[in-house]
């Protein structure tokens, strides 16, 4: 996405980086001050200010009961991430391979990706019941589609030489999909562990935002209706912390797998 | 194209069976009511409730929100976009901004919007426009990136000033990508108004569907529930085929 194609000679890349760094630091610090602005301007009443957000989730992270939530989350989510990037790559590879049954598929899961899941959630509750597998199979549902998607894509748009020497090798299905088909499809797989990994927290988050007892996206509404608005600004500067660390990272992982000379 | 054709015929037939299934394990008794209705009852709660005229209050809290949050987020998210691709210092930091911004659940600032803005159409619009607006400001960057060169060369010849070369090369010609855009927030308004309105909100459809499930009036539940899937089925196969034919038009020439 970033335009670094331009750096032909290394000065000029070096002195594009220093801008690009001066450029950063000044949108942090804009959009901290913005932050400042609107928690001092309400005084305090919707949005704490950074500063004393930070010193609040310091304290707030020596304690147990938010260690308590957190793992909550952390277990639905890893749970719900796990079972989608699985299940979705194997029915990414199953469509993929079998070009019909993907024709058929495809456009049920893209309408499904696009409708709001969130009313579907009464069901989800009905039928699992309030509690962990809710919220599972709620993130489940987020996530299972983008990554059965991506994971087709790749399949479909693969170079049909690589299929037909695992047919002249007379690879068994298995091993196909193992040496050849996941191998070739890394860069797109991982694109979709991306969007799948987001999703699913956000599946998880919202399940907890409706009643639910643990989680931080019960702690969040709770904070905000008991009136303690730093907890609230504190667990959603977590959330956002630590979702786009792992975004950051998952994109430098697609990237090294995207650039096949490398 | 007979393939197509197949395909579309078995899709139907899959999702047909799918339903009749559902409304024999429902009629059979091997589904509890109390976990799922049979869908011949969707539809007639559904009908039901549309014709007494219940549900006119919530559909026009919720549309007029979700209109208001696609029609800023598009003009919005058009302008943003066209600044920041003639900005090259700006686009450098928004790219990866850009990136990562949707794997931010952007859904957990809804409570601090409703302390922000109080309980209303305001933090739904603004939650709306938050999630629709990035899609938007994307695909006008790529499209904008896209226009072929000998078009700008031609507003050059011209000498258009960078007002028209906007309205008369640009636009126009980056059209296509710019729907995707449109396509993704209308899906994205749609979806961010009614996760709102569900899980914190005193007014609209997705409130009716939380109430109804938490007064355990499972027939109201999923009469609201059906129509909202349907509406967002249908806008989004609307835009869905428009789209292709738009990208259609542009491949013929």
């Amino acid at each position: 996405m970033s335009g670094l194609s331009l750096g032909k000679n290394q000065p000029r890349l070096a002195s594009r980086r220093r801008v690009r760094a001066v450029d950063t630091t000044v949108l942090v610090l804009v959009m901290l001050s913005l932050w400042q602005a609107i928690g001092s301007w309400t005084r305090g009443v919707a949005v704490s200010p950074p500063l004393q957000t930070l010193v609040y989730l310091v304290g707030l992270l020596q304690t147990s009961m938010f260690w308590d939530h957190a793992v909550a989350t952390l277990q639905a989510f890893l749970l719900a991430f796990v079972l989608s990037a699985l299940m979705g790559l194997a029915l990414g590879l199953i469509f993929g391979v079998r070009r019909f049954a993907g024709e058929v598929a495809e456009p049920i899961l893209a309408g499904f990706y696009t409708i709001p899941k969130v009313t579907l959630y009464p069901v989800v509750l009905l039928l699992f019941g309030l509690g962990m597998s809710a919220k599972v199979a709620f993130g489940v549902m987020h996530g299972l589609v983008p990554m059965t998607l991506f994971t087709l894509g790749a399949v479909r748009n693969l170079s049909p030489v690589l299929v037909r020497t695992a047919r002249v090798l007379q690879l068994s299905p298995g091993r196909t999909m193992r040496w050849v088909l996941v191998p070739a499809c890394l860069p797109d797989i991982v694109n979709g562990l991306r969007i799948s990994f987001s999703l699913s927290l956000l599946g998880v988050l919202i399940g907890e935002m409706f009643s639910s007892q643990r989680g931080l996206g019960f702690l969040l509404v709770n904070g905000m209706a008991q009136h303690n608005v730093p907890l609230s600004t504190a667990i959603v500067t977590v959330i956002v912390a630590v979702a786009i660390a792992a975004n950051t990272l998952m994109l430098r992982v697609g990237r090294r797998f995207g650039r096949p000379d490398a | 194209m007979r393939r197509r054709q197949a395909a579309l015929i078995v899709r139907i037939a899959v999702l047909a069976s799918l339903i009749v299934l559902l409304e024999m394990a429902c009629r059979l008794g091997l589904v509890d009511p109390l976990t799922v209705i049979a869908p011949s009852d969707m539809v007639s709660s559904m009908v039901d409730q549309i014709g007494s005229g219940e549900l006119n209050a919530s559909i026009a809290a919720t549309f007029s929100t979700i209109v208001l949050a696609f029609v800023l987020a598009v003009i919005g998210g058009t302008a943003a976009g066209a600044l920041i691709h003639r900005l090259p210092r700006l686009r450098d930091v928004a790219d990866p901004l850009l990136a990562s911004y949707y794997s931010v659940p952007t859904f957990i600032f809804y409570p601090l919007l409703v302390a922000l803005l109080g309980l209303g159409q305001a933090p739904l619009v603004v939650l709306g426009v938050l999630s629709a607006a990035p899609a938007v400001v994307i695909s006008t960057l790529s499209g904008f990136d896209n226009v072929a060169p000998v078009l700008m060369k031609l507003a050059r010849v011209h000498r258009l000033t960078p007002a028209r070369t906007l309205a008369w090369i640009v636009l126009p010609a980056a059209l296509p990508h710019l729907f995707t855009g449109f396509k993704l927030a209308l899906s994205y308004a749609l979806i961010g108004v009614i996760a709102g309105e569900f899980i914190l909100s005193g007014t609209g459809l997705g409130y009716a569907i939380s109430f109804a499930y938490q007064s355990f009036d499972n027939r109201t539940m999923y009469g609201v529930m059906l129509f909202v899937l349907l509406v967002a089925v249908v806008a989004n196969g609307v835009l869905y085929v428009w789209e292709g034919r738009l990208a259609r038009r542009r491949s013929r020439g």
